[in-house]
């Protein structure tokens, strides 16, 4: 049976896995490669980039620990943040990346996705969606608008119809954040989830607002998703991914164990 | 992880006619005592120990870049002379007769045709999932009967003849997720992306035909 995957995102800047409120108050928290192998081992799924490097000279960086990263852990890994371009996508894939997640360029640029899909295939296209609740409109009628930018700038779209244009264009995965609980911790928006997930055919990511592993079973169970990705809650080591794994697996749901556990 | 002297590496070449990235499989391959070179045309697989075919997307225009690299005839050649043989994904799916998702005549090296996953709750089929052994195959040696591997694709191999079946994995209906014949082996999943298991299932490739080879 096809396991529900538990995530673990990395804010990388130039060259470090950084972490504070994305963009604002960064922190050093050390080499990507070496956390991400620290995370494979506790029983990632797979892994995310997010490259927030402010400079330019951060990619060729960003670069160099994906294929680090490659080299150490053998699991799928996802970079999102600054590819703008098929070329920036064959870039990332070269250095060893599955896969990558495609954001504000996705919605200024839809044809972006279905290129990048026509060239690499689906499956190493991820469509990132930040949504935020507003009020049902004509022009929003899922109650949910895409924004972009970081969660900063609406853009006028309903996620829903978004996802499924997505889709349309080429997306493999969805990877869809709640901006009004990224951060929080006080859950994730399971309604959004639902909405989208029930939307498309393809998996959907959660992301925005693990607080606890009952978080990640709501967004399963809730939510329809079939991934469930978190930063905030790994880097600051309140939960491990071990921990959270197997309050999923004791609540009936298929995730991955370590072989001693599921020997056991 | 494998039986080799220490510092006795393996050559392995990959087939590379530009259908997914390598790196992945080759960084997984050294990993697990090989030493690689790329194909990009058939004259220059050499004399490996092991011929890999890695690959995603879709089964016409990959037929189109392995016929114009010349490696349709030398990979029937190669798996005729009963030579080690490792189809990842794509590449094992190339190994039947046809495929639905283009229409694409295949390779033909094993009877059946690719299908569309019937049934599935989710299309890609992406994820980890059981592998679930139905016969006992070297490649698996120390790795549980229904270990986790790592899938990515919409369609997969279905074979004619059962006796080809290794593995089986369920996604809304049971399809074929390893099949073995001689010393060809192909994998519907990504062992280059299943962490340990994975690694091993590699080294044992590996090893096996550094034995053989």
């Amino acid at each position: 049976m096809l396991r529900r995957r538990v995530i673990p995102c990395l804010d990388v800047a130039d060259g470090r896995v950084v972490k504070g409120t994305r963009f604002v108050d960064l922190k050093d928290e050390g080499d990507p490669p070496e956390l991400a192998e620290r995370y494979a081992r506790e029983g990632a799924d797979e892994l995310v980039y997010l490259d927030i490097s402010a400079a330019p000279e951060g990619r060729g960086t960003l670069l160099d620990i994906v294929e680090r990263t490659a080299r150490r852990a053998f699991i799928p890994l996802t970079v999102g943040g600054g590819v703008r371009s098929v070329d920036d996508m064959r870039a990332v894939l070269r250095a060893g990346a599955d896969k990558v997640s495609l954001n504000t360029r996705a919605v200024e640029e839809p044809e972006l996705v279905r290129r990048c899909a026509a060239r690499f295939g689906s499956q190493a296209v991820v469509v990132a969606i930040d949504a935020r609740r507003v009020q049902p409109s004509d022009a929003i009628p899922s109650g949910f608008e895409v924004v972009v930018k970081g969660g900063r700038q609406p853009v006028g779209l309903d996620a829903v119809a978004w996802a499924l244009r997505a889709v349309d264009l080429g997306a493999g995965e969805l990877l869809v954040t709640s901006i009004d609980r990224d951060g929080t911790g006080s859950g994730f928006d399971t309604e959004q989830l639902r909405a989208i997930s029930s939307a498309v055919p393809v998996p959907v990511i959660a992301s925005g607002g693990a607080g606890g592993p009952d978080d990640f079973i709501a967004a399963v169970r809730e939510g329809g998703a079939d991934a469930v990705l978190a930063a905030g809650i790994f880097h600051r080591r309140e939960w491990s991914i071990a921990a959270v794994k197997a309050a999923m697996a004791a609540a009936g749901l298929p995730v991955r164990l370590p072989r001693e556990a599921a020997e056991a | 992880m494998s039986a080799l002297p220490e510092g006795v590496r393996v050559p392995v070449a990959v087939v590379d006619y530009g259908a997914g990235n390598l790196v992945s499989i080759e960084q997984a391959l050294d990993a697990a005592g090989a030493v690689t070179h790329r194909a990009e045309r058939a004259d220059q697989i050499g004399d490996p120990a092991l011929l890999v075919v890695p690959g995603v997307g879709a089964s016409a225009p990959a037929m189109q870049r392995l016929r114009a690299g010349g490696f349709e005839p030398a990979i029937l050649d190669w798996v005729a002379a009963g030579r080690p043989f490792l189809g990842i994904c794509l590449g094992l799916q190339l190994l039947f007769e046809t495929s639905d998702e283009d229409e694409a005549r295949t390779l033909g090296i094993l009877r059946g045709h690719t299908v569309r996953l019937d049934g599935a709750p989710t299309l890609p089929h992406i994820g980890w999932n059981q592998v679930e052994r139905r016969r006992h195959h070297r490649a698996f040696a120390g790795i549980a009967p229904d270990a986790d591997f790592y899938f990515v694709h919409s369609y997969a191999g279905a074979p004619d003849d059962e006796d080809v079946v290794v593995a089986e994995t369920e996604h809304g209906a049971r399809f074929t997720s390893a099949v073995a014949s001689g010393n060809l082996l192909g994998v519907q999943f990504h062992p280059e992306r299943s962490g340990a298991d994975g690694l091993r299932l590699i080294a044992n490739v590996v090893r096996v035909a550094g034995e053989v080879g």
